[in-house]
């Protein structure tokens, strides 16, 4: 029984958090959320390129380290710890998985070099409008290798270079990579609940289009590339939920009232213990979804569903009940438990919400107990 | 990251199987779980199945060969475990002696008292319990008011434990008693090994709302003890009884009663206004999390074994087993019931849903959202112990044990 990091992957992780407790502080994170013009830590995105993180899992005859998808994951949990201000997620989860899943070897070539040096950010754009996205929500279409049409939110829609775009073509849908330096294309920075991670709305009028994957095969495709990165978010999340716990921990300890630690009181104690008890159930599923993602296992779908459900419960209670633990000091810009609970939504909502993935989860149970 | 034996592992998992497949059935099929083992078991048959696996060195694979086991590893009795569940084996009443009491006996009792009890416990031929819960403490066992008191050579015991599971059926015991008022109450204790055949001692079934009867009040008048029988020192019985409850750790059980399985197969065939109830959002949404919480304990359990297997000391994460298993159970069961409507309240083997299984958990949740700890004593050890957070003001703590506010 293997279950758990090896002790490779345990020093990584280790490197990974001496790193960004140096170089992402929270006053890192705080410079990209009170400077509206800034969607990201341009410093950091740099020095996690120099790292190789982006390039972690992209094999090396594509310029990247070639570690393996363990790895990342590890490196995923210690982000998510800082709640880092890059566009990591975007460029590595979405944009590089998707390309090797679906790219051809010449789209490989082309575009894994670039993320993995840092040169090019990606963004994932599937969300037109409130509701999730199902095969009947895209109203983005490709003609004659042209888009037209509205993504919105995008993260890091802002800052990106490259998109791929969930849109129909022939009225089915399919990804395809759009260029956003290109003509045709238009960016608007939007508010949102989580300012450390920039997004966009984006308006194509006829922007150039290039088809990822199989025609007609861009919703499978799009829920595969979920799959991928909802095990990565999952880390990130278990990484945001555990630094919760311990602000929370860290605080009902040096928290006076009544003349004693608030940590003595059971309703604080059992709250934390609550925080424990789903970070290790989201642990250990994000544990599962990492194996079945590193072994391309046909039950990949089941433990990303798995994952993606316990980690957005992890994070966002933990997020919610450090605050609640902070009392007032918890609802002030100052203190850093707004980050988390900003943090919690943006990750809990990213790749789809908690509901989508909940029925992803029965669908695949139904058919596994069907077979 | 995998979840395969390593060799070593693999020899010895193959091992315990020939030998399994060699002396006992499989089982086929998914029979329902028993809940109350204990109350209708065949003693016989448990007895000489411990008999046969202590010949075959698979009783307490982690005893040294000193105490007659193996000397054994932690994994390798987690892979026995893991591969007698699935054969066809009797219920194991010895887990409390042989997990708890007799390790407690081994680490206190003389060279004398040692070799008379540890082979016969190992061999499954007597049988022990553990005296520990009383009326006035359960979550706070400390509490404890029975009292012994020295007469000569022999201490005298009055008074009444209660929640023992096995009493009826056990050999002997390990009892906590008072045996000093004056000071303060983990002061003031003592451990005795006792014979649960002495007289005096009376054990009554308790009639549990589930109906069944696995547990027992023990009552003491005049039961005399040698004081030879003592475990430990006069009045540190305390110390004595934290071996016993550290003992209890390695206890890896799965999940019992009705399962997300279950309920997944009872709501493809009942029927709602918009077809099965299968079909039904909120009820799809609760059966990803209870998928989640089942499978996220069994996974817990393979990072417990995984640092087993490494050699390593498992970290606090099996502390959330039964928080979340009980809890889960009750609100399962209840989802079921809620989901056969009227019908729900149908509790009859012959005509509920998948042999009164819901029924059956939900009549049984709440109990075992209180035995072996609380939910709420549960939580506080994984406040205090894992995450360091303060215990609670104990206003009993410091006084002696007769002046300690009682309520009654």
């Amino acid at each position: 029984m293997n279950f758990d990091y090896t002790d490779d992957q345990k020093f990584l992780k280790g490197e990974a958090r001496k790193f960004l407790e140096a170089r992402c502080t929270p006053a890192v994170v705080r410079g990209v959320l009170d400077d509206p013009k800034r969607s990201y830590d341009e410093g950091l995105w740099k020095a996690v390129a120099e790292m190789g993180w982006l390039g972690a899992s992209i094999p090396e005859a594509h310029g990247g380290l070639g570690l393996g998808r363990i790895e990342l994951c590890a490196i995923a949990e210690e982000l998510g710890r800082v709640v880092a201000p890059i566009p990591f997620a975007s460029t590595v989860y979405f944009l590089a998985e998707a390309v090797m899943l679906a790219g051809s070897d010449q789209h490989k070539g082309f575009v894994l070099p670039k993320i993995a040096s840092g040169e090019w950010i990606g963004c994932f754009a599937t969300a037109e409008g409130p509701g999730p996205v199902t095969p009947a929500s895209i109203k983005c279409k490709v003609e004659d290798g042209k888009l037209t049409g509205t993504k919105i939110p995008v993260t890091d829609g802002d800052c990106a270079n490259i998109a791929v775009v969930l849109a129909t073509e022939n009225g089915k849908p399919g990804l395809f990579f759009v260029n956003l330096g290109d003509g045709g294309v238009e960016r608007e920075t939007l508010t949102t609940l989580d300012p450390t991670r920039g997004a966009a709305k984006l308006t194509f009028d006829g922007a150039g289009a290039w088809r990822l994957g199989g025609e007609g095969e861009g919703f499978v495709l799009m829920e595969q590339v979920f799959d991928r990165a909802a095990v990565y978010l999952g880390f990130e999340q278990l990484g945001g939920a555990d630094r919760a716990l311990e602000m929370a921990k860290a605080y009902a300890l040096e928290r006076f009232a009544f003349g004693r630690a608030i940590g003595g009181y059971q309703a604080i104690k059992h709250k934390l213990a609550d925080m424990y008890v789903k970070n290790e159930l989201a642990r250990s599923n994000a544990y599962y979804g990492a194996w079945a993602l590193a072994t391309d296992a046909a039950e990949l779908p089941l433990a990303a569903s798995a994952t993606r459900v316990a980690a957005s419960d992890a994070f966002w209670f933990a997020a919610k009940e450090n605050i609640q633990t902070h009392g007032g000091m918890g609802f002030t810009w100052e203190v850093d438990c707004h980050l988390y609970y900003r943090r919690a939504k943006q990750l809990g909502l990213v790749a789809g919400g908690a509901k989508v993935w909940k029925e992803r989860l029965v669908t695949q149970l139904e058919r596994r107990n069907a077979a | 990251m995998d979840f395969k034996d390593s060799p070593e592992e693999a020899a010895y998992r193959a091992k315990v199987r020939a030998w399994l497949e060699a002396n006992a059935k499989r089982k086929h099929g998914d029979g329902g779980e028993e809940m109350e083992v204990e109350s209708d078991l065949s003693m016989k048959a448990s007895k000489a199945w411990q008999a046969k696996k202590a010949a075959a060195g698979f009783a307490q694979i982690t005893w040294p060969e000193a105490w007659g086991g193996p000397g054994g590893t932690p994994i390798q009795q987690v892979i026995f475990n893991q591969e007698e569940a699935s054969f066809d084996v009797p219920p194991n009443p010895f887990q409390i002696g042989l997990g708890m009491c007799v390790p407690t006996v081994m680490t206190f009792a003389d060279d004398a008292t040692k070799s008379r009890f540890v082979t016969p416990a190992l061999k499954g031929e007597e049988i022990w319990c553990q005296l520990f819960s009383e009326p006035a403490g359960g979550s706070d066992v400390a509490a404890v008011r029975t009292r012994a008191v020295r007469d000569g050579d022999d201490w005298v015991i009055n008074g009444q434990k209660v929640w023992t599971t096995g009493a009826q059926f056990s050999d002997f015991g390990i009892v906590l008693v008072r045996t000093n008022v004056d000071k303060p109450k983990h002061k003031g204790m003592t451990m005795f090994w006792l014979d649960m055949h002495s007289p005096g001692v009376e054990v009554k079934p308790i009639h549990q709302m589930s109906g069944g009867s696995g547990f027992n009040e023990v009552y003491f008048t005049d039961v005399r003890v040698s004081d030879s029988q003592r475990l430990g020192a006069v009045d540190d019985g305390w110390k004595v009884a934290l071996v016993t409850l550290m003992n209890e750790r390695l206890a890896v059980g799965g999940s019992t009663g009705a399962q997300y399985g279950d309920i997944l197969k009872l709501s493809r065939e009942v029927m709602g206004a918009a077809g099965p109830a299968l079909k039904d959002g909120a009820f799809r949404e609760k059966l990803a999390e209870w998928f989640v919480q089942t499978e996220g304990l069994k996974l817990t359990r393979f990072r417990t074994m995984t640092a087993l297997s490494r050699g390593q000391t498992p970290g606090p994460e099996s502390s959330i087993g039964k928080v979340i298993a009980a809890t889960q159970m009750q609100d399962l069961a209840n989802a079921a019931i809620e989901m056969e409507d009227q019908y729900g309240v149908i509790w009859d083997e012959g005509a509920s849903p998948l042999k009164a299984a819901f029924q059956n958990s939900l009549m049984f949740a709440p109990g075992l959202r209180i035995a072996g700890g609380t939910d709420e004593i549960l939580k506080n050890i994984i406040a205090e112990r894992v995450l360091g957070l303060p215990g609670d003001i104990r206003v009993d703590k410091d006084v002696p044990f007769k002046d300690a506010p009682t309520g009654r």
